[in-house]
């Protein structure tokens, strides 16, 4: 029965195809890493054997550290992003709460009003979105970023929280309406602890994009003080275009907390994209 | 009860308001102010109404609309090597992928998907750097198979350069596709192949016949999100070719355009006016393609219920 489904000649074929694209997707990555840490000259003359005794070299990492304001960048990205991903989650799940457990008038109208959201993007708001940050002073602190990416993360968040929390049992609640517990409680005691893996998953998709993103801490925040790591590193690779060892270096400084995060949490995002087929 | 059931639900109010008020005051006031701004022109130091006339001039005006309409024509030409090849490559992997029994699985699917999550200015970099010259790590790869002859720095020429930029993005966002798609191979019931298989079904004739029509929404879907996602694009651009969307304009796109055009770049002076009149152009086109899916693909797709 299941034999037609997998021939070895098939399977073979399968895993030929697979195996030729992984290659595509991970050779540029490995390349850049493994380059990093090789002298200038083996760079050039042999850019694709591993870094030898003879040709390991961190002179790039050195200038890196010595050169960029890197640790501060760092720093910068990870407070916008953990503020915006906990506003995000925080506001979103509330929200969410609302249009799943009660019906009101205006239920369905405010379930749409969000979800514009997912499918306009935040950016052509950017002229206007400037104005307004102007005028309350907010250019050039990292308060503008996190408000403009909490915006920007709370149409998905709704949409993918409110499909969780209908799931959430009635009877659970009621009991808990009946034991005397405010509505507050009810959502903050006994729904959120639910739906704490679908939380894993928004936060993972709302954090990818704000950690890259380049477009608004270019126009809102470029200041010395405020760069994030994404724009810091744009800048950095401009001016250092000549010096391969520095720009190796500060590509496979920028990879590898992402990718490492990524490795960590790459079932929950994958549980995430593929939720409701998992076989 | 009753009594309890009529009175205000003030906490329905507390659970919307942080959302609403955020997503409402930085989102979609902005978009309509955006609109509003593309009405008016910087006339003396005031603001004058002049209704349309700023798109007036961006799509008949030569100072403009050369300028409009090549963005566009790239812009078209981006979205169309996305979907001739980003989503075909990824409904192949994703049919792959759900090949049952097959072994490395998430290995593969976490391998493939990496590219997605780095940031455009590392992918950027990273293809600049493999394509360039310079280095000679494609010149290199291309002698080992025999192709030396077909190098040419890609990037750099205007003839090659957009298709260029266009597939680097393909491999950075090939993984989503893949993964929708993945998504919606695995949740066709085994039941429905076994029936197909009773029947003769197999392989190829089974991919064409019974799982694609069954997947045709999720295409739908990662059409749309493509074509948001394009028509939006900019990063990549303004990372491995500028803000002027270099060689000479032939991989300048709406993004790179707006960018330009509302903060000003080198000789150029930046003209909010003209900045949102791009933005709103870039809204309406992108509208345009949400309502074409939502009323004539979305409600003629046939979905099937297991």
């Amino acid at each position: 029965m299941n034999k037609a489904r997998t021939s070895i000649p098939r399977a073979a074929a399968a895993h030929a195809v697979l195996i030729v694209y992984t290659i595509i997707a991970l050779f540029p990555v490995l390349i850049v890493v493994v380059n990093s840490f090789k002298s200038r000259g083996a760079i050039f003359r042999a850019p694709l054997s591993l870094p030898g005794p003879k040709t390991f070299d961190l002179i790039g990492y050195t200038t890196v550290m010595a050169q960029g304001n890197f640790p501060l960048y760092f720093w910068n990205s990870l407070v916008v992003t953990v503020v915006s991903i906990f506003l995000v989650l925080l506001f979103g799940a509330m929200a969410a709460f609302a249009l799943a457990e009660y019906r009101f008038r205006a239920n369905t109208m405010t379930g749409l009003y969000l979800a514009l959201g997912i499918m306009i993007p935040i950016r052509l708001g950017t002229v206007a979105i400037l104005r307004l940050m102007v005028a309350s002073g907010l250019v050039d602190t990292l308060t503008a970023l996190i408000l403009v990416y909490t915006a920007q993360g709370i149409p998905l968040a709704v949409f993918i929280l409110s499909e969780f929390m209908k799931q959430v049992s009635d009877d659970l609640k009621n009991a808990g309406r009946i034991d005397g517990l405010s509505e507050y409680r009810i959502f903050f005691r006994l729904v959120l602890p639910l739906v704490r893996p679908a939380m894993a998953t928004v936060a993972v998709f709302t954090m990818i994009p704000i950690w890259n993103d380049l477009w608004f801490p270019l126009i809102l925040a470029p200041s010395e003080a405020t760069k994030t790591v994404t724009l810091g590193a744009q800048l950095f690779l401009g001016q250092f275009v000549t010096d391969w060892n520095a720009v190796l270096a500060a590509l496979s400084l920028a990879i590898l907390p992402v990718l490492v995060l990524y490795l960590i949490f790459s079932r929950q995002l994958i549980r995430g994209i593929t939720s409701g087929a998992v076989k | 009860m009753a009594v309890a059931r009529r009175q205000t639900r003030w906490h329905i109010a507390v659970f919307l308001a942080p959302a609403l008020i955020v997503y409402t005051a930085i989102m979609i006031l902005p978009l309509f102010g955006t609109l509003q701004l593309s009405l008016f022109r910087n006339i003396d130091q005031k603001q004058v109404f002049v209704g349309l006339d700023n798109f007036r001039a961006l799509l008949t005006d030569p100072h403009w609309s050369t300028a409009f309409w090549n963005a566009f024509r790239n812009n078209v030409w981006f979205f169309c090597i996305h979907m001739l090849v980003q989503n075909p490559i990824g409904i192949l992997l994703a049919a792959l992928l759900s090949s049952p029994k097959l072994r490395f699985r998430a290995f593969y699917r976490t391998a493939i998907f990496v590219p997605t999550i780095l940031s455009f200015v590392i992918v950027g970099f990273v293809w600049k750097l493999i394509l360039s010259p310079l280095w000679g790590i494609t010149p290199m790869l291309l002698k080992e198979i025999g192709l030396r002859g077909l190098f040419h720095p890609w990037l750099g020429m205007g003839d090659t350069a957009l298709t260029t930029v266009a597939l680097v993005s393909v491999w950075q966002f090939v993984g989503i596709p893949m993964m929708l798609i993945y998504a919606a191979l695995l949740s066709i019931p085994d039941e429905v192949l076994e029936a197909a298989e009773c029947d003769g079904i197999t392989g190829m004739a089974q991919f064409w016949k019974i799982k694609l029509p069954l997947i045709l929404p999720s295409i739908g879907i990662i059409s749309i999100l493509t074509f948001v996602g394009n028509f939006n694009a900019f990063d990549l651009i303004y990372v491995s070719q500028g803000a002027l969307g270099g060689p000479n304009f032939s991989t300048d796109i709406l993004g790179t355009f707006l960018y330009r055009t509302f903060f000003g770049f080198q000789l150029q002076l930046g003209d909010p006016n003209m900045g949102s009149a791009i933005a709103s152009m870039m809204f309406f086109i992108i509208l345009v393609g949400v309502c074409f899916y939502l009323f004539a693909i979305q409600t003629r797709l046939r979905r099937y219920q297991f």
